[in-house]
């Protein structure tokens, strides 16, 4: 591997433009991803996931804008491509997956064109060959007799096989990095299993770096190597996902990790209540000052509620924004 | 499974009608223009003259063939010209917002004030009488619905997964417009446009009717009648058989159009079977 990461993002800052006035809705957000790896991002609904992931594709739309910060695909800044460059990195280097498989697909058109308009849009196939792709596509994303479902129309398909169908639009053109944002949340947890595991291999096998995105934290340490939990705009931590459950280090993490259910738990420990974390998540408007977990957090003490933290190294490797870390 | 009168009535009535227009040399009996015979002037309809004849001995049947072909090609070539230009305004001003949006819903607006056959008339002064003069006025007159739907269509669907997933996956504005969008939106649009088609070939005899259309001596529905005026009480047939065409013409454009909807829902297809 070279030395120069797949993914740099540096202190990115991303503006909710109301009026005259600008509220950062995403601030000083920093992370890699090497070639081929698999990273997680997780954090609640609202905490600004979602649309870090959107900028890294130069897709934020009014009233969100990127108010600071670069970020950085293959070396070259997305911010600075033109507009001609930025699109043709979308969809053939840069992939993405979404929630929902019942509305991603376009219903009037067969699935299989639709993964064949890959090949035509950037790899220039012409339609014949585009569609003898889109067969062996739909073949690699195990969806059984795909020469004749490539003529089904997307209601004609299970959730599960949509989201196969998608994944399948997805890797047609062997893209760096597949961004799946909360790609089974809407799919049954039989399902959800199986697309996981469908979507890290052809990733393996190809060495597409996945940036997953979630809510939910056993399922991105599962699938990812590296885990960073964003919280109000901010990350708060990032580790190696076997570290952050083993000894998550900010508050917020340890509340998440404590909120999971475990299975046999009941049997050693016996009847407790699951953990939550009590309170809500600021609004982007108000978040308060110093560290914005503060109002929530068993820890805070003053100087949490004056200063924001700075990210620090930990030991055993990885950052965390905390004034108390461990 | 449900029958669908509409669809196959529809359809057998505009297939009749084109297949009339397509083949009038051999169906007429005589030439419309040329076989004047004032012998035969103003005949009952009979088994000679299977829809009568007019004051100068013309057979109405011959007439009323060769009158499809007018009204047909303005019906479909105006409503063609008017589906183009409201699709292509209205889904562009929808997708893409902004001042073009302003601009294209100004217009609309503007023509909508505006009756559409008043200006049509204006149009048609300007230009003078004739088929292709009727073509062009009609086709500029009446693609403000059209427009609508499309812009109404255009922008629910722009918030549509597929066509953010389609953005994701780097797909240029105009491929989102034509692969994305049009397709989806192409069931209103074909009603409007059917049924649109049926009030171009309303609009052809109006203006027909009123001397700007297709000049005498050739036939269109429209100017039959209007020159069917005057007898209207000695010899009803000459106003009757023309004005059975038109209606018989709009009705199959109109049920074709309420069919067409019904088959385009790639949805309601599976339901069905």
């Amino acid at each position: 591997m070279t030395g120069a990461p797949l993914i740099d993002i540096e202190d990115l800052r991303i503006d909710l433009n109301h009026g005259s006035s600008q509220v950062p809705a995403v601030e000083g957000v920093s992370f890699r991803i090497d070639r081929g790896e698999t990273f997680g991002l997780v954090g609640e609904s609202g905490c600004g996931k979602s649309i870090t992931a959107l900028a890294l594709i130069g897709l934020l739309r009014p009233p969100l804008s990127v108010g600071g910060g670069v970020i950085r695909f293959d070396g070259r800044e997305i911010q600075r491509l033109p507009a001609t460059a930025q699109r043709a990195l979308r969809g053939n280097r840069i992939a993405m997956i979404f929630q929902e498989p019942m509305t991603a697909l376009n219903p009037v058109s067969p699935v299989g064109r639709q993964i064949a308009e890959m090949f035509v849009l950037h790899k220039g196939k012409s339609w014949r060959e585009a569609n003898q792709l889109a067969v062996e596509a739909l073949a690699r994303v195990r969806v059984p007799a795909p020469e004749r479902r490539v003529k089904d129309y997307p209601h004609q398909l299970s959730g599960g096989m949509r989201q196969r169908v998608m994944i399948a639009i997805a890797l047609a053109c062997g893209p760096d990095l597949l961004i799946a944002d909360e790609p089974t949340t809407a799919l049954d947890v039989t399902v959800q299993a199986e697309i996981i595991e469908l979507m890290r291999t052809l990733c393996a096998e190809r060495g597409t770096a996945i940036l997953m995105i979630s809510h939910d934290l056993g399922l991105v340490a599962n699938v990812c190597r590296r885990v960073a939990v964003m919280y109000a705009g901010r990350i708060v931590e990032e580790r190696g996902s076997a570290d952050i459950f083993r000894t998550p280090s900010h508050p917020y993490t340890q509340g998440l990790v404590a909120s999971l259910p475990r299975l046999g738990s009941r049997a050693a420990l016996g009847r407790t209540r699951l953990k939550e974390i009590a309170g809500v998540v600021p609004a982007i408007t108000s978040f308060p000052d110093g560290c914005r977990f503060n109002p929530r957090c068993a820890q805070a003490t003053d100087i949490c509620r004056a200063t924001a933290p700075e990210t620090s190294l930990l030991e055993a490797g990885g950052l965390v924004r905390c004034h108390h870390h461990a | 499974m449900k029958l669908r009168a509409n669809l196959i009535i529809g359809g057998a009535l505009f297939a009749l009608a084109i297949f009339v227009g397509l083949l009038a040399p051999w169906l007429a009996h005589t030439d419309p223009v040329l076989d004047a015979n004032l012998m035969n002037a103003e005949e009952a309809p009979s088994w000679l003259w299977w829809f009568g004849t007019d004051g100068q001995g013309r057979d109405i049947y011959s007439r009323v063939v060769y009158g499809a072909r007018v009204s047909l090609t303005v019906g479909i070539v105006s409503q063609l010209i008017n589906s183009v230009i409201g699709v292509g305004l209205g889904l562009s001003a929808g997708y893409w917002g902004g001042w073009w949006d302003d601009v294209v819903n100004g217009l609309t607006n503007l023509m909508l004030a505006i009756p559409s056959l008043i200006f049509a008339l204006a149009i048609m002064a300007v230009l003078g009488p004739g088929l292709t003069s009727l073509l062009i006025a009609l086709g500029l007159t009446n693609w403000s619905f059209t427009c609508r739907i499309a812009r109404a269509s255009a922008l629910s669907l722009k918030s549509q997964g597929y066509v953010q997933a389609a953005t994701v996956l780097g797909y240029g504005d105009l491929r989102i417009m034509i692969t994305q969008l049009l397709p989806n939106m192409l069931g209103p649009i074909i009603v409007i446009g059917t049924l649109g088609m049926g009030s171009a070939v309303l609009s052809e005899a109006s203006l027909s009717f009123l001397g700007l259309g297709v000049r005498p001596p050739y036939p269109s529905w429209g100017s039959m009648l209007s020159e069917a005026r005057d007898q209207i009480t000695t010899a009803p047939w000459l106003s009757v058989f023309p004005g059975l065409a038109i209606f018989l013409t709009v009705l199959g454009l109109n049920l074709l159009g309420d069919g067409l909807r019904d088959i385009l829902d790639p949805q309601s297809r599976s339901r069905r079977t």
